[in-house]
């Protein structure tokens, strides 16, 4: 096992890919349950198609990827975020649309200019190579941007979570805390889809939450539990990818996929043992 | 000067008219139930007070130390709270959140507070329970408790008895009647009429064509209230 774990740090590519995976993890985790209890996963899913989108235009230009999809997909989550507060639309049908147009006009660009190729895979399942030096840089900025400012508003973002009418009527802003949870998980999103993935990444944000809130019944707790399951699948996926040559997102999801079930088995135990 | 004015204020919903031309006044101290049909507008009335809504016309303005946004509020039951994973504790001071302004974190000052309403609600025992494990009239006293940490001059509380058994109920209503004695002033939304005119001091009944408001007494003699309260209110 340390064998294992030594090799997979020699590489310098695995230790990029791992430092930023467990950041974006982290935050992914952090904001997952905010979202989960918003009943805002779709939001999640859909801004991780948009960025596919805008990843695929991006490399058809000939941008820097994250410089292109950033203001994309953060300008989609004000949209969904919009949508979902707008009881007229139907939300869900919304964010469908929105999901499945961008993923037809990032195949529709591509097909056109480079063709379907490698790229096309490595956007949709994600690759631990996908990332420059620069890249990695700059998500490591951006991850730890996300994860201070939620620190940092974390019990404003509980109230609203929480009741979202009772903060509005004592005077919390809270549609700026919506947009705020909006704008860290679309950054959350571009800088985790390109190692997890388009049609993976909404699965670091859901996946984490759910687990811990089978064990854990305080929000707090909920968070903390959130963020530890979140980097140590994150890491022991990237293991099983190199250790069984299997695709990383999809290990990494494999491997929450695993917590979350024994989390499940964790929970249907009395609660009495546990407190 | 009333802590709370409304003078001619109306609402409407997706063009629709739900309320108009609704004055009436809060005094400090009072006790002020809002009654009325089903579809009548208490809660859209309520919710133009919190400032949840906007108001298309008219003027609601807050006197006697009361600001707007500085009212504590106990919403109707709300089924997404139900699996919700937070303790006791984690809820009651999240209504402190007003009062901490830029600040990340709860001070000291705070946290007595939250453990004081805890006390004064007689849930100090369930500081650390997660709120979804609780009964329904134990999640209603939590509320409360929030709402207190938020504001301890007015309190609003929209329909805080439906779905609780008797026996809860009576010990809510009466932990709001002590609260109100103590010198909070309580608006409250009730289907409730008869307990409605057991506790308040004042009543506003609102239906689609006709308002009343004024003192308990004079509703009870009022065409409107003889009719409401004779058949029993029984609209729930």
């Amino acid at each position: 096992m340390i064998d294992l774990i030594g090799e997979l740090l020699s590489y310098s590519f695995i230790r990029r890919a791992l430092v930023v995976g467990m950041l974006v993890a982290l935050c992914s985790a952090l904001l997952g349950v905010s979202l989960v209890l918003k009943r805002y996963s779709m939001i999640g899913d859909g801004l991780s198609h948009v960025g596919f989108g805008a990843l695929s235009v991006a490399t058809a230009m000939n941008l820097a990827p994250l410089k292109v999809s950033i203001p994309i997909v953060v300008g989609a989550a004000f949209l969904l975020l919009r949508i979902s507060e707008n009881s007229k639309i139907k939300g869900d049908a919304a964010i469908a649309l929105i999901s499945s147009s961008s993923i037809a006009i990032g195949v529709i660009i591509t097909s056109l200019t480079t063709g379907m190729n490698a790229d096309v895979y490595n956007f949709l399942f994600g690759s631990i190579l996908a990332m420059s030096k620069g890249d990695v840089i700059l998500s490591i900025a951006l991850s730890i941007v996300v994860f201070l400012l939620f620190v940092f508003f974390y019990n404003k973002i509980f109230a609203v979570t929480f009741d979202e009418s009772f903060a509005r009527a004592t005077g919390i802003k809270a549609g700026i805390y919506n947009m705020l949870i909006a704008l860290l998980t679309a950054v959350t999103i571009v800088v985790g889809m390109r190692i997890m993935g388009a049609l993976l990444i909404s699965s670091l944000i859901i996946f984490p939450a759910l687990s811990s809130m089978r064990i854990v019944r305080n929000f707090r707790g909920v968070i903390l539990t959130s963020a530890v399951i979140s980097t140590i699948c994150f890491f022991w996926g990237m293991a099983a990818s190199y250790a069984f040559d299997t695709p990383a997102g999809a290990s990494i999801v494999a491997v929450n996929l695993v917590v979350f079930i024994a989390c499940c088995i964790i929970g249907l135990l009395p609660r009495k043992e546990r407190e | 000067m009333p802590q709370i004015s409304v003078r001619n204020v109306s609402i409407s919903y997706e063009r629709k008219p739900i309320i108009s031309e609704v004055s009436f006044d809060v005094e400090k101290g009072d006790y002020l139930c809002i009654v009325g049909e089903n579809g009548s507008g208490k809660t859209t009335l309520m919710k133009g007070l919190l400032g949840l809504i906007p108001i298309n016309s008219g003027r609601i303005s807050f006197g006697e130390g009361v600001k707007a946004n500085h009212i504590g509020y106990l919403p109707q039951q709300n089924p997404a709270q139900k699996d919700f994973p937070a303790s006791v504790f984690e809820v009651v001071i999240s209504g402190c959140l007003n009062q901490i302004g830029l600040r990340p974190f709860y001070s000291h000052r705070e946290k007595r507070k939250a453990v004081e309403n805890l006390i004064q609600l007689g849930i100090i025992g369930l500081k650390n329970k997660p709120f979804k494990s609780l009964s329904a009239g134990q999640q209603q006293r939590v509320l409360l408790a929030r709402a207190l940490c938020a504001a301890e001059k007015v309190l609003i509380l929209d329909e805080p008895v439906s779905g609780l058994d008797p026996i809860i109920t009576v010990e809510l209503y009466e932990i709001i009647r002590k609260l109100n004695q103590e010198g909070t002033t309580v608006m409250m939304i009730s289907h409730d009429v008869n307990a409605a005119v057991e506790n308040a001091n004042k009543i506003l009944h609102l239906s689609r064509n006709s308002l009343f408001f004024g003192m308990t007494g004079d509703y009870l003699n009022s065409e409107m209230g003889r009719l409401f309260f004779l058949g029993g209110g029984k609209n729930d």
